[in-house]
């Protein structure tokens, strides 16, 4: 019923054998074995990560560097890859993003932050999928002026600590961790082991990412499950918090062929950036900023029980009007839960649409994101 | 008297006479996960060995049980379409899923006791 892990040739993090100690089931995830839920199960992490504190392992994403002589040169460098605006981010600040290509898709989504540090001036420092960052690194190899280089941190790891107690566990190691607003980092110590704290996540709780050298990972993850408030959670919780919390997920929500604008990403594209361009695909970004995109994405409730999956055909006026790109249950809700495109004349919230289950339509309806209100710290 | 038959499937089959009880294992609930939906044949239905039975759905992927024998359907566990969470507290006693009258007991011999189950799990991990 399920697919086996076929190791060999899969990566693993310095956190492998503590999740297998665990309880961890282990399975295949953008070339590394991963957790995919420990000994409580997906229902139980996903509901202790809304009422208290769950900590991941996310030491799969790729760390890497640009920096140039100032933070001008290496901004200018990357906002001819990126629609965010970069120039503009404060010190201390963390910006989401993502990497467009030639025809306006997205290579990758990121997040990039700007040290609050001036010793660390001229280096931004980037967060990217997975599964995507060899495509990114060879992208960014391409790409960037000689004189702004990438350097991938290859020794370090990285935690998410996500949910409404993360700030009471982690002000017991960094006192700092408190005065952090949403989207901002810091230099910090967690019990003599120096490492970079961001306010950030992909839960839509409140909460931490912790980039730890890797030497001390296993440390740090120990200390924050000791705390009998916080559990360890696999990636099926993170894949339904994230759900709930309306984001997207590469390689399903988007994809080379999706526009920011149609992901419904706007938003996330500076103001400056809009007026002046300078970044890839800006062609179509700009045309559909103006016009509108053809499709879109939205949120999706199916009306029963049965949870409508990754793929399933959404139809209205007896025709096919677009795809779901993620599917599941939602815990907190009790209910499935998903997100698609549709055409734009049927993006609207309330809009009634059918999903193709089995080869039997399925009452839904489009809805706004998120299912589950943000609780970020401002 | 009473016998309990295994598919590699990770389904048990219960006959008492012409009738089979069908549901999955504990193993299965396991490796499937925190189950939140199923969906059951219509009573009456009938089915051939290998066709689809039923859906069983966790947060994570829905999964197919097959028929492990041949028959017609002549009950469905309702307790378990309105609780989809029984199967994975009780999976081989009261969240079975379906009783087929079995239209051909020798299909019986096709399936794995209990200590041969037992055995290819163990040998699959």
């Amino acid at each position: 019923m399920l697919e086996s892990a076929a190791s060999g040739r899969l990566g693993r993090t310095a956190l492998y054998d503590r999740h297998l100690a665990l309880g961890a089931r282990m399975v295949p995830f953008a070339g590394y074995e991963m957790p995919v839920q420990f000994r409580e199960g997906i229902i139980a992490e996903h509901a202790h990560t809304r009422n208290a504190a769950g900590v991941f392992d996310v030491s799969h994403m790729g760390q890497a560097v640009v920096s140039a002589r100032d933070h001008q040169t290496a901004a200018e460098a990357l906002e001819r890859l990126v629609p965010g605006d970069l120039l503009g981010l404060a010190p201390g600040r963390i910006r989401y993003t993502q990497f467009t290509n030639a025809s306006g898709g997205i290579i990758d989504d990121l997040m990039v932050s700007r040290s609050a540090s001036p010793a660390q001036e001229g280096r931004l420092v980037l967060v990217v999928n997975a599964s995507r960052k060899e495509v990114d690194y060879a992208w960014l190899a391409q790409h960037l002026p000689e004189d702004v280089k990438l350097t991938r941190s290859e020794d370090r790891s990285l935690l998410a600590l996500q949910g409404p107690k993360a700030e009471a566990v982690l002000m017991r190691y960094c006192p700092q961790a408190a005065a952090l607003s949403f989207m901002a980092s810091t230099p910090a110590r967690f019990d003599g082991v120096d490492f970079h704290l961001a306010r950030s996540g992909y839960t839509g709780e409140d909460g931490y990412e912790l980039s730890v050298p890797t030497d001390h990972v296993l440390t740090v993850y120990d200390r924050l499950l000791s705390d009998p408030d916080v559990k360890p959670i696999g990636l099926g919780a993170r894949d339904s918090l994230r759900l709930e919390a309306g984001l997207c997920l590469y390689g399903h929500d988007i994809d080379e062929t999706t526009s920011p604008v149609e992901a419904d990403l706007t938003w996330s594209i500076g103001k400056r950036r809009r007026t002046e361009g300078g970044f890839m695909g800006v062609g179509r970004i700009a045309e559909e900023l103006k016009d509108g995109s053809r499709r879109r994405r939205v949120g999706i409730l199916p009306e029963g029980r049965a949870p409508a999956r990754e793929g399933t055909a959404i139809m209205a006026d007896g025709r096919s009007i677009g795809r779901l790109t993620s599917g599941g249950f939602g815990p907190t809700l009790g209910r499935p839960i998903a997100m698609g495109y549709v055409e734009r004349e049927f993006s609207a919230p309330g809009t009634r649409i059918d999903l193709m289950v089995r080869d039997k339509p399925l009452a839904a309806q489009v809805v706004s994101l998120p299912f589950v209100p943000h609780r970020y710290k401002r | 008297m009473s016998t309990v038959r295994y598919t590699k499937e990770h389904e048990w089959v219960k006959v008492e006479g012409d009738t089979a009880t069908i549901g999955i294992t504990s193993y299965a609930q396991e490796q499937l996960g925190d189950v939140v939906f199923v969906e059951l044949p219509p009573v009456g239905k009938k089915l051939a060995k290998g066709d689809d039975a039923a859906v069983v759905e966790s947060v994570k992927a829905a999964s197919e049980l097959y028929a492990p024998v041949s028959g017609d359907v002549i009950e469905v566990n309702s307790l378990i379409a309105a609780e989809p969470a029984k199967v994975n507290a009780d999976p081989e006693n009261s969240a079975w899923f379906l009783k087929l009258r079995l239209s051909d007991k020798s299909e019986l011999d096709t399936l794995l006791d209990e200590a041969a189950y037992k055995a290819f799990i163990a040998e699959s991990h």
